[in-house]
């Protein structure tokens, strides 16, 4: 250290104390920048739920639907909430790569809302589904889909996700913070997320399914989110379906926010 | 918590803190009393406690009994006091490796509260470090030396009283190391009080007004490194030999004279061996020069804190067997 600027750095004053919400937006800034020095993210975020949608709409939705057309009507809705919860599972391998390394040690020693980290991760999350369901909406609607609630119903819609996205991310968030390692985290969340994205009615209509097997579909809070998304871009939601849809993540949010204090 | 008078003002004082782990007990019962602006040594060997015992006065681990006041702040009933009176600069950069060096100060300086000044903040901090010309590349990119600095930049955004060092040299090259000493000393020299760990008993030594041995959770000793050297109560003689040939004959008339066994070192012709004083180390050597053996040169030294930590533990600081801290 230039022992001749020492002293001007030791002896600076300190501002006021920030609120919560402005950690929680210094954090958010952070998300912004990783953006920016990791540009990759994106397609990370997008391929899965781009394959996704490519495969199902031009080599099942025929047999699904009787044409692709009306596939990609059924499974757009669908695919994003796929997509925003897949893509949640992101933040928490990103939070178990911050504790391996420390940082949060440094971000918990510091005198800010204890909540505020968890919070900026969620901003970058709110940020990276926003991004993520505009791409796939848009090549949704270059394969012919079209929202037929106009574009007031694709906002709502677009607000339900980062509703679900912020619920669902706790899990992740938990999971980051007790596994040790952010491939553990991605396994783990996988594991449990391949059952719930598949036996729901995102892909198929259950109609078709065993009886046993559509009980657990039927209450699957991914096909309650689903059932709310069509709604809301096709058109005829009820404030029935959209309160279930927003159950499991309000509950996720109650239960799980204070445990990664 | 305590009442300090003035005149002794006291960083941190810890008693009989503890913090187990399952069966293991990290942190057994240490006491401490770090007075303002010193820089203070906690040494001992990999597993000992001491990045446990970091941790907990760092708020980042509640412990398990035993009370703690930091700047006059109770560790456990006031955490949010505590943590505006210390940074942390643990063993492992806590730093966010896709960001810019000038964005993890940023980040920083916004979390204290600098808002719009947050840029000219980090400027101020880098230039002091000497990272200015790296300040646009990421951390990844920088050599562990600048990410060292960095890291302590980034515990210097608002200036902590009290600095914790985990292990701030481990992994440095010597030149960065001596450039991380120099940054420690002048941040004490500006009365910021500093609670290092070491493994290396020569940073402790050069370092640190007072140290405290840590062995398997507890404070084994406690004193200035000349207190724990007297401690051990002897010095090394050291001598050199004219001819490397009577390397033989001269360690066998010090063993004589000095008891113990001599160290060799045949090829610089070097001797080591133990003396109780300066008065036997003058007898052996009147001996050795009667004998006719020529010196290039001797020197009695005060013994190494690798011969202390031997002294106090019975065995040495470097050849314990890790057991590993629970992070």
């Amino acid at each position: 250290m230039k022992a001749d600027v020492t002293y001007a750095v030791i002896q600076v004053e300190r501002p006021a104390e920030p609120g919560a919400f402005s950690n929680a937006l210094a954090f958010g800034w952070r998300a912004v920048l990783k953006f920016k020095h990791v540009p990759e993210q994106l397609f990370d975020l997008v391929m899965t739920p781009l394959m996704f949608t490519l495969l199902f709409t031009f080599v099942f939705g025929g047999a699904l639907a009787g044409s692709t057309d009306r596939y990609v009507q059924f499974f757009v809705p669908g695919i994003l909430v796929q997509t925003v919860v897949f893509n949640s599972v992101y933040s928490g391998m990103g939070l178990s790569t911050d504790l391996g390394k420390g940082l949060f040690d440094r971000f918990r020693s510091l005198p800010i809302w204890s909540l505020a980290p968890f919070a900026g991760l969620m901003v970058g999350d709110v940020l990276r589904h926003l991004i993520a369901s505009l791409i796939i909406l848009s090549i949704g609607m270059l394969l012919g889909y079209r929202p037929e609630a106009g574009f007031a119903g694709v906002l709502a819609a677009l607000a339900l996700l980062i509703v679900i996205g912020f619920g669902v991310g706790w899990v992740f968030l938990v999971l980051g913070l007790v596994m040790r390692t952010p491939n553990t985290v991605m396994t783990m969340a996988f594991t449990g997320i391949m059952p719930l994205v598949f036996a729901s009615n995102i892909m198929v209509d259950p109609g078709t399914m065993p009886g046993w097997l559509r009980v657990f579909v039927d209450v699957n809070p991914v096909s309650l989110m689903t059932t709310a998304m069509r709604g809301l871009m096709n058109g005829g939601i009820t404030w029935a379906q959209l309160g279930l849809a927003m159950l499991a993540p309000a509950l996720l949010t109650a239960l799980l926010a204070p445990v990664t204090l | 918590m305590q009442a300090m008078p003035d005149s002794q003002p006291i960083a941190i004082v810890a008693r009989g803190l503890v913090k187990t782990f399952g069966d293991l007990r990290a942190v057994d019962g240490i006491d401490l009393d770090v007075p303002r602006g010193t820089i203070f040594g906690i040494l001992g060997p990999n597993g000992a406690g001491k990045t446990t015992l970091l941790r907990m006065l760092a708020t980042l681990l509640k412990p398990d009994g035993g009370s703690a006041q930091l700047m006059g702040h109770d560790l456990v009933t006031a955490p949010h006091e505590v943590r505006k009176s210390i940074a942390m600069t643990g063993q492992f950069a806590s730093l966010d490796e896709d960001l810019t060096g000038r964005e993890n100060l940023m980040l920083l300086a916004k979390l204290w509260g600098f808002r719009g000044r947050a840029g000219e903040r980090a400027d101020q901090l880098l230039a002091v470090f000497e990272l200015a010309d790296a300040a646009r590349r990421q951390v990844k990119d920088y050599s562990g030396g600048m990410r060292r600095k960095l890291d302590i930049a980034a515990s210097l955004v608002v200036t902590p009283s009290i600095l914790f060092l985990d292990e701030p040299t481990t992994g440095l090259d010597p030149n960065a190391r001596q450039s991380v000493w120099r940054m420690i000393r002048a941040l004490a020299g500006e009365g910021v009080t500093i609670l290092l760990t070491t493994q290396y008993l020569e940073e402790a030594d050069q370092l640190a007004a007072r140290i405290a041995v840590i062995d398997h959770g507890h404070k084994i000793a406690e004193g200035t490194s000349r207190e724990l050297k007297a401690a051990t109560g002897s010095g090394f003689l050291h001598v050199t030999l004219a001819d490397p040939a009577r390397i033989d004959a001269a360690a066998r008339l010090l063993e004589q004279h000095l008891g113990g066994e001599a160290h060799r070192n045949v090829e610089g012709a070097e001797l080591s061996i133990k003396a109780n004083s300066p008065h036997d180390a003058n007898a052996a050597l009147a001996a050795l020069t009667a004998t006719g053996i020529e010196l290039d040169g001797f020197s009695m030294a005060a013994p190494s804190l690798d011969e202390v930590f031997f002294a106090l533990t019975g065995h040495g600081a470097e050849s314990v067997p890790a057991i590993g801290e629970p992070k």
